[in-house]
Protein backbone atom coordinates (compact mmCIF):
# COMPACT_ATOMS: atom_id res chain seq x y z
CA UNK A 1 0.00 0.00 0.00
CA UNK A 2 1.35 3.53 -1.11
CA UNK A 3 2.40 4.82 2.13
CA UNK A 4 0.06 8.09 1.60
CA UNK A 5 -3.15 6.08 2.38
CA UNK A 6 -1.68 4.99 5.42
CA UNK A 7 -1.62 8.50 7.02
CA UNK A 8 -4.19 10.32 9.13
CA UNK A 9 -4.27 13.74 8.40
CA UNK A 10 -5.11 16.62 5.49
CA UNK A 11 -1.30 17.74 5.59
CA UNK A 12 0.35 14.74 5.59
CA UNK A 13 -1.14 13.24 2.53
CA UNK A 14 -0.55 16.78 0.76
CA UNK A 15 3.13 16.39 1.97
CA UNK A 16 3.40 13.06 0.71
CA UNK A 17 1.46 13.95 -2.70
CA UNK A 18 4.54 15.88 -2.64
CA UNK A 19 7.69 13.59 -2.24
CA UNK A 20 6.28 11.45 -4.84
CA UNK A 21 6.33 13.96 -7.28
CA UNK A 22 9.28 15.36 -6.04
CA UNK A 23 11.19 11.48 -5.83
CA UNK A 24 9.69 10.81 -9.43
CA UNK A 25 11.04 14.49 -10.48
CA UNK A 26 14.88 13.17 -9.07
CA UNK A 27 14.79 9.64 -10.05
CA UNK A 28 14.50 11.24 -13.99
CA UNK A 29 17.50 13.46 -12.99
CA UNK A 30 20.01 10.68 -11.93
CA UNK A 31 21.70 11.57 -8.07
CA UNK A 32 21.27 15.60 -8.19
CA UNK A 33 20.06 16.60 -4.49
CA UNK A 34 17.13 18.84 -4.32
CA UNK A 35 17.26 22.05 -2.43
CA UNK A 36 13.65 23.95 -2.32
CA UNK A 37 10.45 23.20 -3.36
CA UNK A 38 7.54 26.24 -4.49
CA UNK A 39 3.99 25.37 -3.56
CA UNK A 40 1.22 27.51 -4.61
CA UNK A 41 -1.43 27.59 -1.72
CA UNK A 42 -4.97 29.27 -2.56
CA UNK A 43 -7.07 30.20 0.62
CA UNK A 44 -10.08 27.95 -0.36
CA UNK A 45 -7.74 24.88 0.33
CA UNK A 46 -7.90 25.02 4.18
CA UNK A 47 -4.13 23.91 3.82
CA UNK A 48 -1.94 25.17 6.73
CA UNK A 49 1.33 26.19 6.04
CA UNK A 50 2.90 25.29 9.04
CA UNK A 51 1.02 22.24 9.28
CA UNK A 52 2.58 21.04 6.17
CA UNK A 53 5.88 22.17 6.78
CA UNK A 54 5.88 20.52 10.02
CA UNK A 55 3.73 17.11 7.97
CA UNK A 56 7.14 17.05 5.67
CA UNK A 57 10.07 17.53 8.08
CA UNK A 58 8.47 14.84 9.68
CA UNK A 59 8.20 12.29 6.06
CA UNK A 60 11.64 13.73 5.07
CA UNK A 61 13.90 13.29 8.33
CA UNK A 62 16.19 10.68 8.23
CA UNK A 63 15.87 9.75 4.38
CA UNK A 64 17.15 11.53 1.53
CA UNK A 65 15.38 14.23 1.50
CA UNK A 66 16.03 15.96 4.92
CA UNK A 67 16.54 19.34 4.87
CA UNK A 68 14.68 19.86 1.67
CA UNK A 69 12.87 23.06 2.09
CA UNK A 70 9.06 23.98 1.12
CA UNK A 71 8.44 27.81 -0.04
CA UNK A 72 4.94 29.14 -0.05
CA UNK A 73 3.14 31.45 -1.82
CA UNK A 74 -0.33 31.81 -0.96
CA UNK A 75 -2.99 32.83 -3.08
CA UNK A 76 -5.96 34.82 -2.01
CA UNK A 77 -9.26 34.04 -2.88
CA UNK A 78 -10.00 35.89 -6.24
CA UNK A 79 -13.32 35.94 -8.40
CA UNK A 80 -14.04 37.62 -11.80
CA UNK A 81 -18.00 39.02 -12.45
CA UNK A 82 -18.91 37.61 -15.77
CA UNK A 83 -21.61 40.60 -16.04
CA UNK A 84 -19.49 43.47 -15.56
CA UNK A 85 -15.69 42.06 -15.69
CA UNK A 86 -14.73 43.11 -12.65
CA UNK A 87 -12.01 41.16 -10.96
CA UNK A 88 -12.20 41.24 -6.76
CA UNK A 89 -10.45 40.15 -3.87
CA UNK A 90 -13.31 37.62 -2.07
CA UNK A 91 -13.83 38.93 1.81
CA UNK A 92 -15.30 37.02 4.16
CA UNK A 93 -16.73 34.60 1.52
CA UNK A 94 -18.98 37.00 0.17
CA UNK A 95 -19.11 36.15 -3.84
CA UNK A 96 -21.20 38.89 -4.55
CA UNK A 97 -19.47 41.65 -7.30
CA UNK A 98 -18.62 44.35 -5.24
CA UNK A 99 -18.94 47.00 -8.00
CA UNK A 100 -22.61 45.78 -10.25
CA UNK A 101 -24.04 43.57 -7.24
CA UNK A 102 -24.38 40.18 -9.31
CA UNK A 103 -24.60 37.09 -7.16
CA UNK A 104 -22.91 34.77 -9.60
CA UNK A 105 -19.20 34.92 -10.09
CA UNK A 106 -16.12 32.90 -11.28
CA UNK A 107 -13.43 31.88 -8.92
CA UNK A 108 -10.47 32.74 -10.88
CA UNK A 109 -7.70 31.96 -7.99
CA UNK A 110 -7.75 30.81 -4.64
CA UNK A 111 -8.64 27.17 -5.26
CA UNK A 112 -4.33 26.22 -6.13
CA UNK A 113 -2.72 23.07 -4.56
CA UNK A 114 0.56 23.18 -7.09
CA UNK A 115 3.94 22.30 -7.27
CA UNK A 116 5.50 25.78 -8.81
CA UNK A 117 9.21 24.64 -8.86
CA UNK A 118 12.08 23.07 -7.74
CA UNK A 119 15.44 23.74 -7.21
CA UNK A 120 17.84 21.05 -7.48
CA UNK A 121 22.28 21.38 -7.02
CA UNK A 122 23.31 22.05 -10.65
CA UNK A 123 24.23 18.87 -12.67
CA UNK A 124 27.68 19.94 -12.22
CA UNK A 125 28.11 19.85 -8.79
CA UNK A 126 25.99 16.33 -8.72
CA UNK A 127 27.91 14.55 -11.07
CA UNK A 128 31.10 15.17 -9.12
CA UNK A 129 29.23 14.42 -5.92
CA UNK A 130 28.84 10.89 -7.28
CA UNK A 131 32.02 10.33 -8.85
CA UNK A 132 33.73 11.25 -5.68
CA UNK A 133 31.56 9.16 -3.83
CA UNK B 1 21.75 26.18 -8.25
CA UNK B 2 19.27 25.26 -11.05
CA UNK B 3 15.31 26.23 -10.56
CA UNK B 4 13.61 23.55 -12.24
CA UNK B 5 9.93 24.29 -13.11
CA UNK B 6 7.22 21.72 -12.03
CA UNK B 7 3.53 23.43 -13.14
CA UNK B 8 1.57 20.81 -11.54
CA UNK B 9 -1.03 20.57 -9.35
CA UNK B 10 0.21 18.40 -5.75
CA UNK B 11 -2.95 15.91 -6.06
CA UNK B 12 -2.18 15.56 -9.93
CA UNK B 13 -1.87 11.65 -9.38
CA UNK B 14 -5.37 11.61 -7.97
CA UNK B 15 -6.79 13.91 -10.48
CA UNK B 16 -5.22 12.13 -12.47
CA UNK B 17 -6.90 8.75 -11.47
CA UNK B 18 -10.07 10.57 -10.72
CA UNK B 19 -10.40 11.71 -14.09
CA UNK B 20 -10.31 8.10 -15.42
CA UNK B 21 -13.02 7.25 -13.30
CA UNK B 22 -14.96 10.55 -14.52
CA UNK B 23 -14.69 9.03 -18.25
CA UNK B 24 -15.69 5.12 -17.30
CA UNK B 25 -18.92 6.52 -15.24
CA UNK B 26 -19.58 8.76 -18.34
CA UNK B 27 -19.53 5.65 -20.64
CA UNK B 28 -21.23 3.08 -18.58
CA UNK B 29 -23.96 5.86 -17.63
CA UNK B 30 -23.34 5.83 -14.53
CA UNK B 31 -24.02 8.88 -12.23
CA UNK B 32 -22.12 9.37 -9.26
CA UNK B 33 -22.36 11.23 -6.36
CA UNK B 34 -19.90 12.17 -3.48
CA UNK B 35 -21.66 12.66 -0.15
CA UNK B 36 -19.98 14.77 2.24
CA UNK B 37 -20.65 16.07 5.92
CA UNK B 38 -19.15 16.44 9.37
CA UNK B 39 -19.44 13.07 11.73
CA UNK B 40 -23.02 12.50 12.82
CA UNK B 41 -24.94 14.67 10.19
CA UNK B 42 -26.83 11.24 8.74
CA UNK B 43 -25.39 10.31 5.62
CA UNK B 44 -25.53 6.73 6.39
CA UNK B 45 -29.07 7.32 7.55
CA UNK B 46 -30.06 9.22 3.80
CA UNK B 47 -28.82 6.50 1.97
CA UNK B 48 -30.46 4.07 4.14
CA UNK B 49 -33.84 5.81 3.52
CA UNK B 50 -33.06 6.42 -0.06
CA UNK B 51 -32.51 2.77 -0.52
CA UNK B 52 -35.44 1.81 1.05
CA UNK B 53 -37.61 4.05 -0.93
CA UNK B 54 -35.92 2.93 -4.41
CA UNK B 55 -37.92 0.26 -6.60
CA UNK B 56 -35.62 -3.19 -5.96
CA UNK B 57 -35.25 -3.30 -9.45
CA UNK B 58 -32.68 -0.23 -9.15
CA UNK B 59 -29.60 -0.32 -10.32
CA UNK B 60 -27.68 1.51 -7.58
CA UNK B 61 -24.62 0.89 -5.19
CA UNK B 62 -23.01 2.01 -2.25
CA UNK B 63 -19.07 2.33 -1.45
CA UNK B 64 -19.05 3.82 2.12
CA UNK B 65 -16.07 5.11 3.72
CA UNK B 66 -15.10 4.95 7.45
CA UNK B 67 -11.38 5.05 9.38
CA UNK B 68 -12.78 1.84 11.12
CA UNK B 69 -15.52 -0.68 11.51
CA UNK B 70 -17.66 -2.16 8.87
CA UNK B 71 -20.72 -0.54 10.84
CA UNK B 72 -21.75 1.26 7.89
CA UNK B 73 -22.16 -1.48 5.15
CA UNK B 74 -23.53 -3.88 7.24
CA UNK B 75 -26.41 -1.40 7.81
CA UNK B 76 -26.84 -0.43 4.30
CA UNK B 77 -26.47 -3.89 2.63
CA UNK B 78 -30.65 -4.96 4.42
CA UNK B 79 -31.99 -2.88 1.38
CA UNK B 80 -30.62 -5.48 -1.08
CA UNK B 81 -28.00 -3.24 -3.14
CA UNK B 82 -24.60 -4.29 -3.72
CA UNK B 83 -22.66 -2.03 -0.92
CA UNK B 84 -18.83 -1.86 -0.18
CA UNK B 85 -16.83 -0.89 2.79
CA UNK B 86 -13.91 1.22 2.30
CA UNK B 87 -12.11 1.27 5.91
CA UNK B 88 -8.95 4.06 5.49
CA UNK B 89 -7.49 2.62 8.53
CA UNK B 90 -6.38 6.37 9.75
CA UNK B 91 -7.23 8.53 6.62
CA UNK B 92 -9.57 11.26 7.16
CA UNK B 93 -10.71 11.34 3.42
CA UNK B 94 -11.41 9.00 0.50
CA UNK B 95 -9.13 9.51 -2.54
CA UNK B 96 -9.45 8.20 -6.15
CA UNK B 97 -7.07 5.11 -6.08
CA UNK B 98 -9.24 3.92 -2.97
CA UNK B 99 -12.58 4.18 -5.19
CA UNK B 100 -10.61 2.72 -7.85
CA UNK B 101 -9.33 -0.35 -6.06
CA UNK B 102 -12.65 -0.65 -4.34
CA UNK B 103 -14.80 -0.83 -7.76
CA UNK B 104 -12.69 -4.21 -8.71
CA UNK B 105 -14.96 -6.68 -9.29
CA UNK B 106 -18.21 -4.57 -9.99
CA UNK B 107 -19.39 -4.24 -13.95
CA UNK B 108 -19.97 -0.83 -13.46
CA UNK B 109 -22.44 -1.68 -16.52
CA UNK B 110 -24.95 -2.98 -14.26
CA UNK B 111 -24.62 0.41 -12.11
CA UNK B 112 -26.77 3.68 -13.21
CA UNK B 113 -26.44 5.10 -10.02
CA UNK B 114 -23.45 5.02 -7.28
CA UNK B 115 -23.46 6.23 -3.96
CA UNK B 116 -20.00 7.28 -2.80
CA UNK B 117 -20.76 7.83 1.61
CA UNK B 118 -17.63 10.00 2.22
CA UNK B 119 -15.63 9.63 5.42
CA UNK B 120 -17.47 12.54 8.15
CA UNK B 121 -15.01 15.41 7.54
CA UNK B 122 -15.99 18.50 5.90
CA UNK B 123 -11.90 20.03 5.26
CA UNK B 124 -10.08 16.88 3.55
CA UNK B 125 -12.78 15.29 1.63
CA UNK B 126 -13.12 19.00 -0.61
CA UNK B 127 -9.69 18.25 -1.54
CA UNK B 128 -9.25 15.04 -3.23
CA UNK B 129 -11.80 14.51 -6.43
CA UNK B 130 -13.17 11.14 -6.73
CA UNK B 131 -14.25 10.97 -10.26
CA UNK B 132 -18.15 11.96 -9.16
CA UNK B 133 -20.44 13.89 -11.25
CA UNK B 134 -21.67 16.32 -8.33
CA UNK B 135 -20.26 16.43 -4.73
CA UNK B 136 -23.44 16.64 -2.69
CA UNK B 137 -23.34 18.55 1.54
CA UNK B 138 -25.25 17.37 4.27
CA UNK B 139 -25.80 19.62 7.29
CA UNK B 140 -27.86 19.09 10.16
CA UNK B 141 -30.01 20.89 12.10
CA UNK B 142 -28.31 19.69 15.20
CA UNK B 143 -25.33 21.34 13.79
CA UNK B 144 -24.35 25.43 13.58
CA UNK B 145 -25.90 27.39 10.97
CA UNK B 146 -22.48 29.33 10.47
CA UNK B 147 -20.88 26.03 9.23
CA UNK B 148 -21.45 27.13 5.65
CA UNK B 149 -18.88 30.29 6.20
CA UNK B 150 -16.72 27.97 8.54
CA UNK B 151 -16.17 25.26 6.01
CA UNK B 152 -16.67 27.27 2.69
CA UNK B 153 -14.87 25.45 0.33
CA UNK B 154 -16.89 22.41 0.71
CA UNK B 155 -20.24 24.33 0.12
CA UNK B 156 -18.40 25.90 -2.79
CA UNK B 157 -18.05 23.04 -4.70
CA UNK B 158 -21.08 21.38 -3.93
CA UNK B 159 -23.63 21.23 -6.24
CA UNK B 160 -26.55 20.09 -3.44
CA UNK B 161 -26.94 21.56 0.36
CA UNK B 162 -28.98 19.07 1.64
CA UNK B 163 -30.43 19.99 5.05
CA UNK B 164 -31.14 17.30 7.14
CA UNK B 165 -32.73 16.22 10.66
CA UNK B 166 -36.05 18.74 10.00
CA UNK B 167 -37.59 16.54 12.54
CA UNK B 168 -35.84 17.57 15.26
CA UNK B 169 -36.19 21.63 14.42
CA UNK B 170 -38.93 22.43 16.74
CA UNK B 171 -36.18 21.12 19.67
CA UNK B 172 -33.22 23.02 18.36
CA UNK B 173 -31.94 26.74 18.24
CA UNK B 174 -31.24 26.22 14.77
CA UNK B 175 -32.03 29.05 12.22
CA UNK B 176 -33.20 27.47 9.13
CA UNK B 177 -33.33 30.86 7.02
CA UNK B 178 -29.98 31.81 8.69
CA UNK B 179 -28.21 28.44 7.21
CA UNK B 180 -29.88 28.50 3.89
CA UNK B 181 -28.70 32.29 3.58
CA UNK B 182 -24.57 30.90 4.26
CA UNK B 183 -25.20 28.53 2.37
CA UNK B 184 -26.13 30.63 -0.27
CA UNK B 185 -23.64 33.14 0.50
CA UNK B 186 -20.87 30.54 -0.23
CA UNK B 187 -22.28 29.18 -3.29
CA UNK B 188 -25.04 31.95 -4.83
CA UNK B 189 -26.86 29.30 -6.93
CA UNK B 190 -26.56 25.85 -5.03
CA UNK B 191 -29.06 23.59 -5.24
CA UNK B 192 -30.82 22.64 -1.96
CA UNK B 193 -33.15 20.48 -0.14
CA UNK B 194 -34.53 20.17 3.81
CA UNK B 195 -35.56 16.91 4.77
CA UNK B 196 -35.80 14.00 7.50
CA UNK B 197 -34.16 10.67 6.82
CA UNK B 198 -36.47 9.72 9.89
CA UNK B 199 -39.89 10.91 9.26
CA UNK B 200 -39.52 10.76 5.61
CA UNK B 201 -39.89 14.59 5.13
CA UNK B 202 -38.70 16.30 2.01
CA UNK B 203 -37.54 12.82 0.97
CA UNK B 204 -39.84 13.78 -2.06
CA UNK B 205 -37.66 16.29 -3.13
CA UNK B 206 -34.41 14.76 -2.79
CA UNK B 207 -35.73 11.92 -4.78
CA UNK B 208 -36.49 14.22 -7.42
CA UNK B 209 -33.09 15.76 -7.71
CA UNK B 210 -31.92 12.33 -7.53
CA UNK B 211 -34.27 11.19 -11.01
CA UNK B 212 -33.47 14.84 -12.65
CA UNK B 213 -29.69 13.86 -12.51
CA UNK B 214 -30.12 10.19 -13.48
CA UNK B 215 -31.71 11.91 -16.31
CA UNK B 216 -29.27 14.25 -17.23
CA UNK B 217 -26.68 11.58 -17.13
CA UNK B 218 -28.32 9.24 -19.31
CA UNK B 219 -28.46 11.90 -21.77
CA UNK B 220 -24.75 12.47 -21.65
CA UNK B 221 -23.80 8.73 -22.57
CA UNK B 222 -26.41 9.10 -25.36
CA UNK B 223 -24.36 12.26 -26.18
CA UNK B 224 -20.87 10.47 -25.94
CA UNK B 225 -21.51 6.83 -27.07
CA UNK B 226 -18.14 5.27 -26.90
Amino acid sequence: MPLYLETTMHELGIANAILDTVRAEMESRGGARPQRVGLRIGELTAVDPEALRFAFEVLTQDSDFSGLALDFEICPLRHRCPDCAHDFDVKDYVFACPRCGALRTECIGGDELELAYLEVEDGKSAARTQSTA
Amino acid sequence: MEKVPLERKVLHENDRIAAELRSRFQAEGVLCLNLISAPGSGKTALLEKTLEMLDKSERVAVLTGDIQTDNDAARLKRYGFPVKQITTGGTCHLDARMIEKALEGWSLHDVDLLFIENVGNLVCPSSYDLGEAAKIVLLSVTEGEDKPLKYPSIFFKSSLVILTKLDLLPHVPFNLAAAEENARRTHPDVEMVKLSSLSGQGMGDWLGWLAKRRQAARQRQVAAPR
